[in-house]
């Protein structure tokens, strides 16, 4: 049968053909509906784990137990997952055990431009790279398979165009394998005796999955009638395709170990070899490593952000771009901004009122940092916000009381350690936990705190409150984010207390479907407006301006009444 | 022969369900399909754009400068930011719908005068009544469909085509409501 399909419900997709057992993530665009898809089948095992890190782990206990498993996470989770990954490289494992990482060339929705390919090699772990939404599906069920033919976790390297474009897929049935736990503690105990040997298997396996490279399906050569030959990989390939259907082409599917005599042989039948690969000189740098030289990489083709088929054709064919610049004047840029509706605006308004210096973190509320807010100061990582706060607090010379912002998803993942280390070091900071009740970015995840799982069914709910008072900190409030001045004394109060402090702003996403509400919206009595634009400044997309006229457009009002708490002049009304 | 829909709008209004109808109904037809969405961030009230292709064999998901066939906007500043996209022989579907950017709200930059704009331009566009849809059936949740309706006349499938698509798409409960936006949509 054939389908459209995501490149993520792909991989999903082929996971369950392969009777992959237990799948445990943390959301991440663009890895995200990977794990969602997969919590559609109900004969296997899925779940939202705290961060990436517990992820892994509970894929490899299940690998190690004999089932196939799966984690998936975005690329800067990899980093979060590093330190079971760089060891489990040396355990290997028992059945299956395939990372799912979603690289984001042009940072569509992330904080770097990282390769993940990078990060396997220095673990020598080998990676598959699929291209589309029919090479997820098939290479997924290939990863798992030379995850066992090897000892060896594999990671499944997917891109935001392969992650989130849809094509056809053909699906097949589901297959079956024999699973079975043995104890063997040499091979997963890793304390040093055993680790080192573990060493040396580690180098071993390199070399035959090296070998293994030069003849694996997932590596072929199309043949063409150019005069050049052009080695690529994942969604480079489809640009290729794209530009040069005609072209002499190594597709690499198995890009960790790259195939040594595959590449020589086919480089040495060209005067001139193009690579062609997004990020990083991955390919490339292991080419020119063997002596190669007529190949041209970085030299012509950029480093950063996408590739795309017109810049293939101009690079190489040298055909100038699509350029055709019909406008003449710039356009107001449109940048992504809070929700209608959305409780983190009442807090960033007032934080702006306070003043105060504020680290931010990653989720919706990082757009704190945009006009006409400008809340936020910083944007790391994850779970960033607490520990900097400490780190801005301990480098001032007056103990500066400063403020981190963060959300509840992103308090559990890594927010709570920052805190921990925060009230051991007698910190002076206040958190405020922006708690929407959902993982708000990604699209609506479950998490510990929300009380349901991926299959939203109930569960215990991790209350935050109790958790910041058991980690030591003795002034937890919960605010409410609507409520604009009180919420400015309580931040200025908490800001002139000693110690950690945690406001809890508490209001639920107004998108989240079990949080909907009857819709009491707001109208401007023009009669009454006397056009101060107070209301203008809390930044939200449904009020406007037009030509001096106010205006809330009724189709995009989420009814949480800020605007007219903001309103002077009572111009703002519920309308019946 | 391969044609190229650039569906384009501010997150949150239906994008992505539209280009999957889309996508959906052509396969069903036989084509090859591909269909790059966006996801994450630019959804939260930014600028949006899905690119929906087929044809008999599709490689590349991406559409690039002159190689739309049509551009679908549901917002009218949209529309006018992506029109270096369409070929110079396509077609700009353009719902007469603003929502002005938090540039313009905050009094930063002005929301252009976008008719007048596309007039001094040699290109084709049609400008739709969404809006008209939506107060109708008393549901902002429908734009999308009713711009499915407008834009099927484009093509020789059946009706039953599309119906059986959208019913593939759409939940069991929402499916009439989103049958009547359709229907009105082709109307317009
Ligand atoms: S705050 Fe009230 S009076 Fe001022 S512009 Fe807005 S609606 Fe009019
Ligand atoms: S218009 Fe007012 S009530 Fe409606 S979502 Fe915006 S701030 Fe809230």
């Amino acid at each position: 049968m054939k389908k459209l399909m995501l490149g993520n419900e792909a991989v999903a997709r082929g996971c369950y053909e392969a009777s992959v057992k237990v799948v445990s993530s943390y959301p991440g665009t663009p890895s995200t509906e990977i794990t969602e898809y997969i919590a559609k089948y109900d004969d296997i095992y899925s779940e939202w784990a705290p961060n990436e890190k517990v992820a892994l782990e509970v894929a490899i206990g299940a690998s190690i137990y004999g089932k196939r498993a799966l984690s998936c996470m975005k690329h800067v989770g990899l980093n979060v997952a590093a330190d079971p990954l760089f060891t489990v490289s040396y355990t290997g494992i028992n059945k299956g055990l395939v990372l799912a990482v979603a690289d984001d060339p042009g940072m569509h929705s992330s904080q770097n431009e990282q390769d993940t390919r990078m990060i396997a090699k220095a673990a020598k772990v080998p990676i598959v790279e699929p291209s589309d939404s029919d090479e997820c599906r098939r290479f997924v069920k290939f990863a798992f398979k030379l995850s066992e033919m090897y000892d060896t976790p594999v990671i499944l390297r997917l891109t935001t165009r392969v992650s989130h474009s849809q094509s056809i897929v053909e699906l097949e049935d589901r297959e079956d394998y024999q699973s079975e736990y043995i104890k063997d503690i040499s091979k997963y105990v890793m304390m040093p005796a055993m680790a080192r040997k573990r060493h040396i298997f580690v180098e071993e396996r390199e070399k035959l999955l090296s070998e293994f490279a030069n003849n694996c399906e997932l590596n072929r050569i199309e043949k063409g009638d150019t005069s050049f030959g052009i080695i690529t990989s994942g969604i480079s390939y489809q640009y290729v395709k794209e530009a040069i259907p005609n072209a002499w082409i190594l597709k690499l599917g198995l890009v960790n170990p790259l195939p040594q005599k595959l590449i020589k042989d086919f480089c040495n039948k060209f005067e001139k070899v193009y690579i062609i690969e997004e990020l990083d000189p991955f390919i490339e740098n292991y080419v020119r490593s063997l002596g190669i030289t007529n190949v041209h990489g970085k030299d012509i083709f950029p480093l950063c952000g996408e590739y795309s088929a017109q810049l293939i054709k101009k690079v190489i064919l040298g055909v100038e771009d699509n350029k055709c610049d019909k406008l003449s004047i710039e356009l107001p840029i449109r940048t992504p901004v809070l929700c209608p509706g959305c409780p983190h605006r009442g807090i960033f308004y007032a934080i702006k009122k306070v003043g105060t210096i504020t680290t931010g973190d990653i989720g919706c509320y990082t757009l704190g940092a945009l006009k006409p807010f400008e809340a936020i100061d910083t944007c790391v990582c994850m779970g960033a916000s607490i520990g900097m706060a400490h780190g801005i607090n301990k480098a001032s010379d007056n103990n500066e009381k400063a403020v981190a912002v963060i959300g509840d998803s992103t308090f559990i993942h890594s927010g709570i350690t920052g805190l921990i280390n925060a009230v051991y070091n007698k910190s002076n900071l206040l958190l405020i936990i922006l708690d929407n009740s959902t993982t708000g970015m990604t699209g609506h995840q479950e998490h510990p705190a929300t009380g349901f799982t991926i299959k939203n069914e109930p569960t215990y709910m991790l209350n935050i409150v109790e958790l910041c008072k058991t980690v030591g900190v003795d002034n937890v409030d919960v605010i409410d984010p609507y409520n604009i001045n009180e919420n400015v004394e309580k931040i200025k109060k908490s800001l002139e207390t000693k110690g950690v402090s945690v406001l809890i702003a508490k209001a639920p996403c107004r998108l989240h479907k079990r949080f909907r509400i009857d819709k009491k919206i707001r109208q401007v009595d023009n009669k009454k407006c006397k056009n101060c634009k107070m209301c203008l400044s809390i930044g939200c997309p449904a009020i406007s301006n037009k030509d001096g006229i106010i205006k809330i457009d009724e189709n995009l009002c989420f009814s949480c009444g800020l605007c007219q708490s903001v309103c002077k002049f009572g111009a703002i009304i519920t309308k019946e | 022969m391969t044609k190229s829909i650039l569906v384009v709008g501010v997150g949150g209004q239906g994008n992505l369900l539209l280009s999957r109808i889309l996508g959906d109904v052509f396969l069903s037809k036989g084509f090859d399909v591909k269909i790059s969405e966006v996801h994450g961030m630019a959804q939260r009230g930014g600028s949006v754009v899905t690119y929906v292709k087929f044809g008999e064999k599709i490689y590349s998901p991406l559409i690039e400068k002159n190689e739309a066939d049509f551009i679908l906007a549901f917002e009218k500043l949209e529309g006018l930011r992506w029109i270096d996209y369409l070929k110079d022989d396509g077609v700009l579907i353009l719902n007469d719908y603003e929502i002005p950017p938090m540039s313009v709200i905050s009094g930063i930059s002005k929301y252009p005068d976008v008719i007048s704009i596309l007039e001094k331009q040699n290109l084709n566009y049609k400008l739709v009544d969404l809006n008209s849809v939506v107060n109708k059936l008393n549901s902002s949740r429908v734009m999308n469909i009713a711009l499915l309706g407008y834009f099927s006349k484009y093509f020789d499938f059946s009706e039953q085509d599309w119906i059986d698509a959208i019913k593939r798409n759409i939940k069991e409960k929402f499916i009439d409501i989103n049958l009547k936006a359709f229907s009105f949509g082709k109307e317009l």
